[in-house]
């Protein structure tokens, strides 16, 4: 059976990504991962709406992670995606005898190791798969402390749910890592990447902008409509720490991001960026706080406030990215 | 945030599971560190599980009035909605919501039904019923 190295990671593409890197000889952390891919980002799309509410994304959207990094790295990745699930299946099993472990897209609903609390309609879940027993597959999820089991029709349903994001049976994997390109060279590339889009994507509801945006919306809310606000709130704090984030929305894996990129480029103005976005992440956690409390009721239900917390984290954010963008001029 | 303050506050939903995240040690320096929950998140979560809870019970309730079929209780009880239904079984919503009165779900023909079965993983004779109420799927 194949041996697969398992390691808990924050989120969910990322890890797999670097669990599959790692396991083809490339060494790569999270945070280098999801830096590399430019994955940072800060959207509110209310026009989208999913389970009632409006779409609100810390991270660039799934898949983003897998061709980023093809992109920055010339790492071709296989991708493969089936009409009918029992092709899928066979497709999965091949590799596994093979022993090739491979990265698959799946429903967090239909995962029989999920917590039940955890379950919901999430379709673009990231895990390895690097073995079969008897019926089951053993799954590398890089979201759980330990590998999983998974029995065939399980990991089947879940593979091949159709709606928003649908899987339909995605399988991946690297094809050619030999000749990975320069660190050096793909990090500025990347960052600047990142804070181009948060600072100068010309539409209002992306980047620092769309922060902004949703504040001047949290003054707005008609105190009416209580429960629906509340709703909403609790589903800003949702997606930003519950979705497999790392804490404050992907912040603190950015921070990270930076200060490893600050040792491999030597550069101290990078672990002053780093510093800079811990401490906007610091106060999306406080941010967190107040809406939990006002929530649960301990504090009054105070729009304004949040409002006001949320420009902060928008005006931090702001001098961070203009930190990354003066970096060019050395 | 510093590793000291990475909250244990041990989530029920969590289910003894721990969740990785990013924190930085006395010297500055970024690393991971194993989180039982954090209290913060639990209300969030609780109040979009709750949400759906809500949902199924008014649910129930329609059903046993006979104002909608057993469709809509089972929908809410895997946290769906129209839309995700709808999506799920290749339906459009206007259908989905034409499938949630008594009279024409119970003229279902077998070729749609089985298009429930399928997204919902359940036999004809689950869907056309209600569970009763304290069974784990009433969740």
């Amino acid at each position: 059976m194949t041996d697969f190295n398992h390691q808990q990671t924050a989120h969910c593409e990322s890890g797999a990504v670097a669990a599959l890197l790692r396991h083809n000889g490339l060494d790569l952390s999270e945070p280098m991962v999801f830096g590399l891919s430019s994955a940072l980002t800060y959207a509110y799309i209310p026009l989208v709406k999913m389970g009632g509410m409006p779409l609100l994304a810390y991270r660039m959207p799934p898949g983003r992670i897998i061709r980023g990094l093809s992109k920055r790295l010339g790492i071709r990745f296989h991708f493969e995606r089936f009409r009918r699930p029992e092709d899928g299946t066979a497709a999965l099993d091949k590799y596994l005898e093979q022993g090739t472990p491979v990265g698959l897209q799946a429903s967090v609903y239909w995962l029989p190791y999920f917590p039940e609390n955890m379950r919901f309609h999430f379709n673009a879940h990231n895990l390895v798969a690097y073995g079969k027993d008897g019926d089951d597959y053993l799954i590398s999820d890089p979201t759980f402390e330990q590998p999983v089991r998974a029995d065939t029709a399980a990991l089947q349903r879940s593979r091949f749910v159709k709606g928003m994001l649908a899987p339909k049976g995605l399988i991946y994997y690297p094809e050619n890592i030999s000749q990975a390109k320069d660190l050096t060279a793909a990090i500025p590339v990347a960052i600047r990447s990142t804070a181009n889009m948060m600072l100068r994507t010309p539409l209002p509801f992306i980047g620092v902008r769309g922060i902004r945006h949703v504040a001047r919306h949290m003054e707005k809310l008609s105190p009416a409509n209580e429960h629906y606000n509340k709703l909403l709130i609790g589903h800003m704090v949702r997606m930003q720490e519950e979705i497999g984030t790392g804490g404050a929305g992907f912040r603190f894996l950015f921070a990270s991001f930076l200060q490893e990129s600050a040792g491999i480029l030597s550069d101290e103005r990078l672990v002053k960026a780093a510093d800079q976005f811990t401490d906007a992440g610091d106060e999306w956690r406080r941010f967190a706080l107040y809406a939990a409390k006002m929530l649960k009721g301990r504090s009054e239900l105070d729009y304004d406030k949040l409002a006001t917390q949320l420009r902060k984290v928008a005006d931090m954010e702001q001098e961070g990215y203009q930190m990354l963008l003066a970096l060019k001029s050395r | 945030m510093k590793l000291d303050d990475v909250p244990q506050d041990n989530s029920r939903s969590f289910e003894g599971q721990k969740k990785r995240l990013y924190a930085r040690d006395e010297n500055g320096e970024y690393t991971t560190a194993l989180s039982s929950g954090w209290e913060a998140e639990d209300v969030v979560l609780d109040q979009a599980v709750e949400e759906y809870n809500r949902f199924s019970r008014e649910a129930r309730q329609r059903v046993q009035q006979g104002l909608s079929s057993p469709l809509e209780y089972h929908m809410y009880a895997h946290r769906m909605d129209v839309t995700v239904l709808a999506q799920a079984t290749g339906f459009f919503r206007w259908q989905v919501r034409r499938h949630l009165k008594p009279a024409v779900f119970n003229r279902l023909p077998p070729r749609k039904l089985q298009r429930y079965e399928e997204a919902l993983q359940m036999t004809a004779g689950q869907l056309r019923t209600l569970p009763p109420e304290d069974e784990p799927n009433n969740d």
